[in-house]
């Protein structure tokens, strides 16, 4: 079957023979988006986060059947050293990675939770950052999450964000 | 390293050679020596460029300046989170005389030369680096600047070189312009370093150079490497510990879609796709008989391991022993069976062509996992080149990476490229995990309320006892197992009496190493058991643990840790409006590291509220790197101590995914962690595995404070 739908704002139309095919492999290994990742296969840990409609999503368990006409954001749209999303510049001040397999996935989890929560308290950056992260960067992820949500207030932001929030409030 | 002056054009220097595949142009190539005879070949390009000295002179490829003025540095070790890359970046330029931010690091291909004899673990990497890399820095820089004196015709005394370029009075060039017209090198003797004081970046806390890769989701990783025309295999593995396979459908498995073959080996039995979602669906979807001949349980493991069981061997001992009738306190710990659960499965992706290999792989071991591949090919170890890739976490999951073997025999029977990757389930039932462990230890007190005499007896599965990585006569100290026994001796060498008995247990299921090995559950032991004498003898327990402490530079510098988490962090040794403290240090590699946690309790969950760090690894080079070494410790071994444990069901071992293996994430991370280093040595020592050792008794200690409750088995039960 055809899908098309729109990868990083890119018109994108694939052949699948599987509609089941989880939309984790046909990003990485057919569109070669490699920045997300495969870490479980089952939804537990997180590090395959992308944006649907705004909306973060675990794509390793998200069959490609379903994403016709959707909007998908990953970690290679969400922003790049010239034009770095707030989340990606608060994640480099705050120089959050070590191994860093996992942070594409908490970047996009936390790209989505302030597209619906602007500032975000403890407490619900507790409830829904819910990924692994085995290097134990958490203490800086929440400090960054933090700035990062005073800077998308701060800057009213660059243009996809504006845009997923207009998206995902329709 | 380089003790002899003179012309040595074609001996330890290269130039030229494009580098295709990256797209610039090599100028100037430092090579230096590598005992073991090698090839170079893909990593410098061209051949025809290169020419270099083969008798007896084995060329490694360090440094090499491009056409813009970048320098790579080609890494032995390779780059898990530890921050590595950056601290090598850092001592690079300070004696290169070159801006950090136009380092390039990169992993070394083991066909350059530069391979590390070991591995990239022990928390060695900048301690080890920190003497030779500066001097191939300045020995590098003094080149060219003697060149640059050459080619002006000035002496070389009169020249400057600043920040990537040489100056004489009005005159300037790049290096790469130095490097780019000279074709015979002056290789002097090694120059005299700079004082750490002159340093502009070693000892600051610049970002790592990889910050910018991993925040916009560059394909680094194991997991991220391609080859052209690459098919997908993966290995059908049992759930259950000792299974052989017996049978499988295999016609049945060749009609799914996009598989292509089979592949049956001695050691294992391959299905190799044209997709990844194609060949796991396949090997979900396989009839496959398997046999076994015992089904463990973790009651069974439990019995086998215990203090009094397995090979016993005396690793301390100084005076006598405790004497029973005198003992005043015994007390019994015990640590489960630990998983790595790193982000990244174990990845690789192998070509095979006649007389050559490639490998893309994700490993901790590049000189182990050639020899292997060389091994069960019986191709020679030049003709295979060992790519490494950054690795989704390390934590010694990669310290043992024999599926380079598997998929190098896939791609050996397909006659294509095969990538390989573990599953989730396969990471967790086949790791090699932290084995359990056992502790008695006992005390006789003095009348003063000191500690007379003192034993430990632990009791472990193989840490480093037949570990690929070791030759077997140094897997073993007095006939102990060199990785169980990290942080199981006695750090109070002011204790008149002492005794460490280590017992070794075979178990059924492969152990290894796991980030600090022995030293998250030896310091839980002893860190928990002096906090009770402590306690019994009402004494404050950081000031119990310094009278014990004897008055060396290693004493000196455990004090120092201890007194400074002290007062960072107003430790109280009672529960303040229902916040309670608990302290622990321990001694790793020679790193003193101490810790104090504050918790209290809401409903029946423990809240961590803050961690208080004082490490003292010597002088670091990244302050930053090494604080986030430490925060990185402290919730992993948070993590172990409160939630992490596997157990033997039916045969096989579980739970096989996250959340069942529960880990520490956000809400249980501790909101605030400081952390305080000292400088008690002038060179960098070890720094990744240090901060693992007290956490997991300062966590219990304080739990035991707050509730009256002794933590004695992780994970800590606190319902």
């Amino acid at each position: 079957m055809t899908i098309s739908f729109y990868l990083n704002k890119q018109l994108t139309e694939i052949d699948v023979e599987d509609g089941s095919t989880p939309l984790l492999w046909v990003l990485r290994d057919t569109l070669n988006a490699k920045g997300t990742k495969f870490g479980c296969g089952k939804a537990a840990c997180g590090a395959c986060t992308v944006l649907i409609d705004g909306q973060a999503v675990r794509s390793c368990v998200y069959p490609i059947q379903l994403i016709e006409e959707k909007q998908v954001t990953t970690i290679e749209g969400l922003g790049n050293p010239e034009h770095p999303h707030p989340v990606q510049i608060a994640w480099q001040e705050e120089i959050v990675p070590q191994c860093g397999y996992c942070q594409p996935g908490f970047i996009m989890a936390t790209a989505g939770l302030l597209n619906e929560n602007p500032n975000p308290t403890d407490d619900d950056i507790d409830n829904a950052i819910t990924n692994v992260c085995r290097c134990g960067t958490y203490y800086r992820m929440r400090k960054a999450i933090h700035k990062a949500a005073s800077l998308t207030q701060d800057e009213s932001t660059s243009e996809e964000t504006t845009e997923l929030e207009t998206k995902s409030a329709e | 390293m380089m003790a002899k002056t003179g012309k040595i054009s074609r001996r330890k220097f290269v130039v030229g050679g494009a580098l295709g595949t990256l797209g610039v142009v090599s100028l100037g190539t430092i090579l230096f020596r590598n005992p073991i005879r090698r090839k170079i070949y893909e990593q410098v390009g061209a051949m025809d460029n290169i020419s270099y000295l083969g008798e007896g002179v084995e060329p490694m490829l360090w440094f090499e300046i491009t056409e813009n003025n970048l320098i790579k540095l080609y890494s032995p070790k390779v780059e898990m989170g530890q921050g590595t890359f950056t601290g090598m970046a850092q001592i690079a330029a300070d004696e290169l005389n070159f801006p950090v931010e136009d380092i390039q690091v990169e992993h070394a291909a083991s066909a350059s030369g530069n391979l590390d004899a070991f591995s990239t673990g022990g928390s060695t990497s900048i301690a080890s680096l920190w003497q030779p890399l500066r001097e191939l820095s300045a020995t590098f820089r003094v080149m060219l600047q003697e060149q640059a004196a050459k080619q002006w015709g000035v002496p070389s005394g009169e020249i400057e070189m600043r920040e990537g370029t040489a100056y004489h009075q009005d005159k300037t060039k790049t290096y790469a312009e130095i490097a780019s017209v000279t074709k015979v090198w002056d290789v002097p003797d090694t120059p005299e370093l700079k004082p750490v004081s002159d340093y502009a970046y070693v000892g600051k806390p610049i970002p790592r150079v990889d910050l910018k890769a991993k925040v916009f989701g560059d394909p680094i990783f194991g997991m991220d490497a391609e080859m052209p025309n690459m098919l997908f295999g993966t290995v059908l593995r049992p759930t259950q510990i000792g299974a052989r396979l017996v049978s499988l459908d295999k016609s049945e498995i060749l009609d799914m879609p996009g598989i292509t073959s089979v592949v049956e080996e001695e050691e294992f039995t391959a299905i190799v796709g044209r997709s990844a979602h194609e060949v796991l669906r396949a090997k979900q979807q396989a009839k496959v008989n398997w046999e076994v001949d015992e089904e463990w349980t973790s009651a069974r493991i439990k019995s086998m391991l215990e203090v009094g069981k397995g090979k016993e061997a005396l690793i301390q001992k100084q005076g006598r022993d405790v004497e029973t009738d005198n003992q005043t306190l015994e007390l019994a710990f015990r640590t489960p069976i630990g998983a790595h659960a790193q982000l990244e499965p174990n990845a690789v992706v192998a070509d095979y062509k006649e007389n050559q290999i490639t490998l893309k792989i994700a490993t901790q071991v590049v000189a182990l996992t050639r020899k292997e591949v060389a091994k069960a090919t019986g191709i020679d170890e030049d003709d295979i080149n060992v790519i490494p890739t950054f690795l989704g976490g390390g934590f010694g999951r990669r310290l043992h990476t024999p599926h380079a073997v598997h998929a190098v025999l896939m791609s050996k029977a397909v006659g294509k490229p095969v990538k390989y990757f573990f599953t989730r389930q396969e990471e967790f039932q086949h790791d090699m995990f932290r084995p359990p462990t056992h502790h008695i230890l006992k005390a006789e007190l003095n009348n003063e309320g000191g500690i007379e005499a003192v034993r430990h007896d632990f009791c472990s599965g193989d840490v480093a006892v037949d570990a690929a990585l070791l030759p077997p006569v140094l897997n073993h100290i007095l006939g102990a197992d060199v990785g169980a026994m990290r942080g199981a001796l006695c750090q109070y060498g002011a204790i008149e009496n002492i005794r460490t008995v280590a017992w070794h247990v075979d178990l059924p299921f492969a152990t290894s190493w796991w980030r600090s090995l022995g030293l998250l559950a030896n310091t839980f032991a002893w860190e928990s058991f002096m906090d009770e004498l402590a306690l019994k003898t009402k004494q404050n327990p950081l000031e119990f643990r310094i009278q014990h402490i004897q008055d060396d530079l290693a004493g000196q510098r455990l004090k120092a840790v201890i007194q400074k988490v002290g007062e960072i962090s107003g430790y109280q040794d009672k529960v303040v409006d229902g916040v309670a403290y608990g302290f622990a240090a321990s001694t790793d590699a020679g790193t003193p590291c101490a810790q104090v946690v504050k918790l209290s309790k809401e409903g029946n969950q423990i809240k961590v509220h803050k961690v208080f760090c004082v490490m003292d690894p010597g002088l670091s080079v990244n302050p930053d790197q090494v604080k986030a070494q430490c925060e990185g410790a402290i919730i992993m071994g948070l993590s172990a101590s409160l939630f992490e444990k596997m157990e033997v069901e039916e045969g096989a071992l579980t739970p096989t995914i996250y959340g069942p293996y529960q880990m520490t994430t956000l809400k249980t991370a501790p909101r605030d962690i400081e952390v305080v280093l000292l400088q008690g040595i002038d060179q960098p020592g070890p720094v990744g595995e240090p901060p693992l050792g007290p956490i997991g008794a300062a966590l219990g200690n304080a739990i035991r404070r707050l509730t009256g409750e002794r933590p004695t088995n992780m994970p800590f039960n606190l319902s």
